[in-house]
């Protein structure tokens, strides 16, 4: 998970990487055109990973016997609700 | 070092073989073909030890080598015309990418017309596409070129992928006496490629990712001072190559009896041997004229070209090219340096060669009585009217 997506200072030339490979990332969080966002119920839950093998942001990390979302890059397309076979995922709306 | 008769396709394919690449991946195409079959045998024979990806298009054969590139591998693939037109896509993913991919495009005519013979328009198309640049004269230097390639392209100042250019069948398919370095003089040429941009388990990276409107330009910016720094490079790369092989190069420009003359002719690739051979021709006769070869096109020799031709009386471009209604890209590039660089010459474009047409020693002799004229402007060599 990168953790320190703010942290970066590209104010100046000599801190833009020579190529296009970094460590961390150089996109900002966007998540603002979310409506709904996947709520995960761990209880139901039973770890097959579906969710996140089909999430086509690569936002869903495995978390132990779980999953988790990361909310600063999930676009709410509500893929992984569709996916689970367990309907341990829920869409709720954003306020 | 043995000297053997090879084709210019052949001796490269032995600068490859000495450079010793970890992956070459390739589609066959008139007239790069045997370049590519001489590295597989190569590799068959383990004489050759690289993985050798056959794959199904050209698009193909660059995106395999850029994903070979980018795990730290010493990569090479090999092209020509529609083949490099249909790899375009991933040109430019290649050199914004920064990964050091050695490719040879055999220079040969675009359709249509359909023709699989020589001139200079697919790799003269994509000159804009960050990739290094140069054009070989003749087998040996075919060679050459193949080696100190994988040298500039792996230089962290540089990190650029390079694009050498053999005229299709009058190099690629010629067959000349080569010297042949022996692996042991080969033996630390090449430092070991070593890179910050590199995929891997142990140091995970975000790459080839997306720089928005906020960093574009600086990322560009940084890719065209890597082509510019190939310049310094070059010269340091050939006078290693010197002291290994103890043979020479020239840098960016070649010239042939250009110290005094008044008429020169710029031009690239195989044409230089014919203009070469007409200006002795013309010498023996005591017309002061001279031949200018363009080794690189990308970095452009700006400096070296204007002071090549600082003396002379007029300068005519000769290409086997045409940006249709414009010009040949070679004199569009030519006469940029000339303008920025403050010098004012009469300068004229000869377009010839196209799809192959010969270009015999009578029309090089009408293209220096024609410089004379101290004009400027454009001519089809040997047009058919």
């Amino acid at each position: 998970m990168i953790k320190d997506v703010n942290e970066k200072d590209f104010t100046s030339l000599g801190n833009i990487p020579f190529a296009p490979s970094y460590q961390h990332t150089l996109v900002s969080v966007n998540s603002g055109f979310r409506t709904e966002k996947p709520v995960c119920d761990r209880d139901k839950c039973n770890g097959c990973f579906l969710c996140y093998l089909y999430c086509p942001d690569g936002v869903i990390s495995k978390d132990g016997e779980s999953v988790n979302i990361d909310y600063d890059y999930c676009k709410g397309c509500g893929i992984c609700q569709k996916i689970c076979r367990k309907n341990a995922i829920h869409m709720e709306k954003e306020r | 070092m043995t000297k053997e008769f090879l084709s210019g396709n052949e001796a490269f394919a032995y600068g490859v073989k000495l450079s010793k690449p970890h992956v070459i991946s390739a589609y066959p195409i008139t007239p790069q073909t045997t370049v590519v079959e001489k590295l597989a045998t190569l590799v068959e024979r383990g004489e050759l030890k690289a993985d050798f990806i056959h794959v199904e298009s050209e698009h193909s054969a660059l995106s395999a080598a850029i994903g070979a590139s980018a795990v730290g591998a010493r990569t090479f693939t090999a092209t020509s015309s529609q083949g490099l037109l249909y790899m375009a896509e991933c040109l430019p993913y290649a050199a914004g990418g920064r990964f050091p991919i050695v490719m040879m495009n055999a220079n040969r005519s675009t359709a249509l017309p359909w023709n699989i013979y020589g001139d200079q328009r697919d790799s003269l198309t994509l000159l804009d596409s960050g990739w290094i640049q140069s054009y070989a004269k003749d087998a040996q230097e075919a060679l050459d070129l193949a080696l100190m390639s994988f040298y500039i392209a792996e230089e962290k100042r540089v990190a650029t992928p390079v694009m050498v250019n053999l005229d299709g069948f009058t190099l690629t398919h010629t067959y000349e006496a080569v010297e042949v370095p022996s692996d042991e003089q080969a033996e630390g040429f090449l430092p070991d490629y070593e890179t910050d941009n590199k995929l891997s388990l142990e140091e995970p990276k975000n790459m080839a990712f997306t720089a928005g409107p906020d960093t574009n330009t600086e990322f560009k910016y940084k890719e065209h001072l890597g082509v510019l720094a190939a310049g310094d490079v070059i010269t340091e790369c050939e006078r290693r190559f010197e002291q290994f092989f103890k043979r020479q190069y020239t840098g960016l420009i070649e010239e042939y009896r250009t110290g005094d003359a008044e008429y020169i002719v710029v031009t690239l690739g195989t044409l230089y041997k014919s203009v070469c051979e007409c200006v002795d021709k013309l010498r023996a006769q005591g017309q002061k004229v001279g031949c200018l070869r363009l080794r690189y096109l990308r970095p452009f020799p700006h400096v070296q070209l204007t002071a090549a031709l600082k003396g002379a009386k007029a300068a005519g471009v000769l290409e086997k090219d045409i940006s249709f209604g414009n010009e040949g890209t070679v004199y569009t590039n030519v006469c940029s340096s000339l303008q920025h660089q403050g010098l004012s010459l009469p300068c004229s474009n000869y377009i010839a060669g196209l799809g192959g047409r010969d270009v015999p020693l009578s029309d090089i002799e009408e293209i220096f009585g024609d410089l004379k004229k101290e004009q400027s402007g454009i001519r089809f060599v040997g047009l058919e009217e």
